[in-house]
């Protein structure tokens, strides 16, 4: 069976969560979910606003406290009340970064160059050596095409390339999975082709797993394996971007895609 | 009159009497000062952490301080603290009463500068494993430092001025100084106006180096704002 050894993952999943329940106080923002993918699967989440897309990832991530189930990252359990205070050698360092995570508001340091952005979590997370990190900022600024910017702060830079440094920043943990969230969703039109396309150039990576939350129905198509639809914190339907996105057989899946196409 | 021997005796007298309270009045606005940021730093701190109890207390500390005059306060620290066999010589009375007087609105200023960076920042933060205290040093602090300079400089400058209240408790500060040079010298107008400037040459150099400072920790914004001109 050659399918079998190629993908030992399929044995124990990338990422596993398992009746996973999340609520913001009163409100319950996803209800027993269940998700299993595959390391080197490229999963794309669609869903109307608000049904908790954003959530998931931040859920995987570690980001956010759940209050039932289980979720487990590369075999590691992230934990349902992870405390967002970590004392510096606890844990003895995230020696494996497991995951990293591009947000839509970019977020990169404003008082920091593009390289001292990429190279700060390598150097004082990681422990490389200053060459170690430099090198590997080069490696990532070359791959999302913005090595002539290494000197330059955020603020100068277009949103378009502020994402893509985000996305070479994350790359630079070399992250086993790599999570996006709407990450063309505050840029302008004309800038939204730059940054799909250093993504589609990560996804060609085999081992990389990806799970991109985008509206980008056409992307989603072109480099998705799988697409899940999310509707008030469930996953209503799961399958091949065909299924899902081009026949759709669930009713409101179709009322969706219409509507994003509409805007 | 210039070359009256007996009004160079005068004026040196007064010269030396004024440089001694000017001295006291650095002293006693270094050392509060030293108090002050240290202290803002941790009960900002507090008000900021995930756990309650210090959240409490650091609210606590702040609404009381606040609510009481500092020269009560210092009345209080001095007076009646050795009823109780708690006894503190002048200076330390002086230092930690205004210092902890200040500390209470340092410490407001310190929590919203350090609220202003944003939640994308700390979730980037988290993202990238940063641990706490790296992430605060590297890149939570010197975004917060523009926000939080001018006003704890302002505030430096208000505690110099209000370190004249030391003079209530025997502290012969720059200003118990001028009031002794009156008793003995008379000459009211001249030594209160010579007294006033002292204070004014004393914290103008002090907001001048806070603005410096602001200019240096700001400099990547400026650089920014000027391409952004430029472009
Ligand atoms: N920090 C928060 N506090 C309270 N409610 C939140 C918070 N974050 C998200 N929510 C709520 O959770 C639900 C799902 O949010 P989110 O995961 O951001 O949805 P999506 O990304 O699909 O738009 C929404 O109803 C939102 O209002
Ligand atoms: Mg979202």
């Amino acid at each position: 069976m050659p399918d079998l050894a190629q993908s030992p993952a399929l044995a124990s999943p990338q990422i596993s969560l398992k009746g996973v329940v999340k609520n913001f106080g009163a409100h319950r923002v996803i209800d027993h979910l269940d998700l299993s993918i595959p390391q080197g699967q490229k999963v794309a989440l669609i869903g109307p606003s608000g049904s908790g897309k954003s959530t998931v990832l931040r859920l995987i991530k570690g980001l956010e406290t759940y209050q039932q189930g289980s979720i487990e990252v590369a075999g590691a359990s992230v934990p349902a009340r992870s405390s967002s205070w970590r004392l510096p050698g606890t844990k003895k360092a995230p020696v494996v970064h497991r995951v990293g995570m591009v947000f839509q508001q970019f977020n990169l340091f404003p008082h920091l160059t593009v390289q001292e952005n990429i190279t700060e979590a390598p150097f004082r997370v990681l422990k490389l050596s200053r060459e170690e990190a430099l090198e590997r900022a080069h490696q990532y600024l070359g791959l999302v095409g913005l090595s002539h910017k290494a000197d330059a702060y955020p603020a100068q830079l277009s949103g378009g390339q502020q994402q893509r440094v985000a996305i070479a920043r994350a790359l630079a943990m070399r992250p086993q999975v790599m999570l996006f969230d709407e990450v063309t969703s505050a840029l302008d039109p004309e800038l939204v082709g730059e940054v799909l396309a250093v993504i589609r150039a990560i996804a060609h990576e085999q081992q990389m797993t990806m799970l991109l939350v985008t509206h980008e129905m056409k992307f989603a198509q072109d480099i998705a394996d799988r697409v899940l639809f999310m509707e008030a914190g469930k996953i209503v339907a799961d399958g091949t971007p065909e299924q899902i996105l081009v026949n759709p057989d669930n009713e409101r899946t179709r009322r969706f895609l219409n509507l994003v196409e509409k805007r | 009159m210039f070359f009256d021997p007996t009004a160079v005796e005068t004026a040196r007298f007064i010269a030396r009497q004024l440089a001694n309270g000017a001295l006291v009045t650095l002293q006693i606005t270094f050392f509060a000062q030293l108090i002050v940021v240290s202290m803002s730093f941790v009960i900002a701190l507090m008000r900021l952490s995930p756990w309650r109890v210090l959240r409490w207390i650091a609210t606590v500390y702040v609404e009381i301080l606040r609510g009481i005059s500092a020269l009560v306060l210092l009345f209080y620290l001095f007076f009646i603290l050795p009823l109780f066999g708690i006894s503190l010589s002048p200076m330390t009375t002086g230092v930690l009463g205004l210092g902890l007087t200040f500390s209470a609105y340092g410490s407001e200023i310190v929590r919203s500068a350090l609220s202003n960076v944003s939640r994308g920042q700390r979730d980037a933060l988290q993202a990238l494993d940063f641990d706490s205290i790296t992430a605060f040093r590297r890149i939570v602090l010197p975004q917060a430092l523009p926000f939080m300079l001018p006003p704890m400089g302002n505030q430096l400058v208000e505690l110099l001025k209000t370190t004249s209240l030391v003079s209530l408790i025997t502290l012969s500060d720059l200003t118990f100084s001028g009031g002794q040079l009156i008793t003995t010298l008379g000459q009211q107008t001249l030594i209160w106006s010579i007294v006033l400037v002292c204070y004014f040459v004393m914290a103008w150099p002090m907001s001048w180096l806070v603005k410096r400072y602001e200019r240096r920790v700001t400099s990547w914004r400026r650089s920014v704002a000027a391409e952004g001109a430029a472009s």
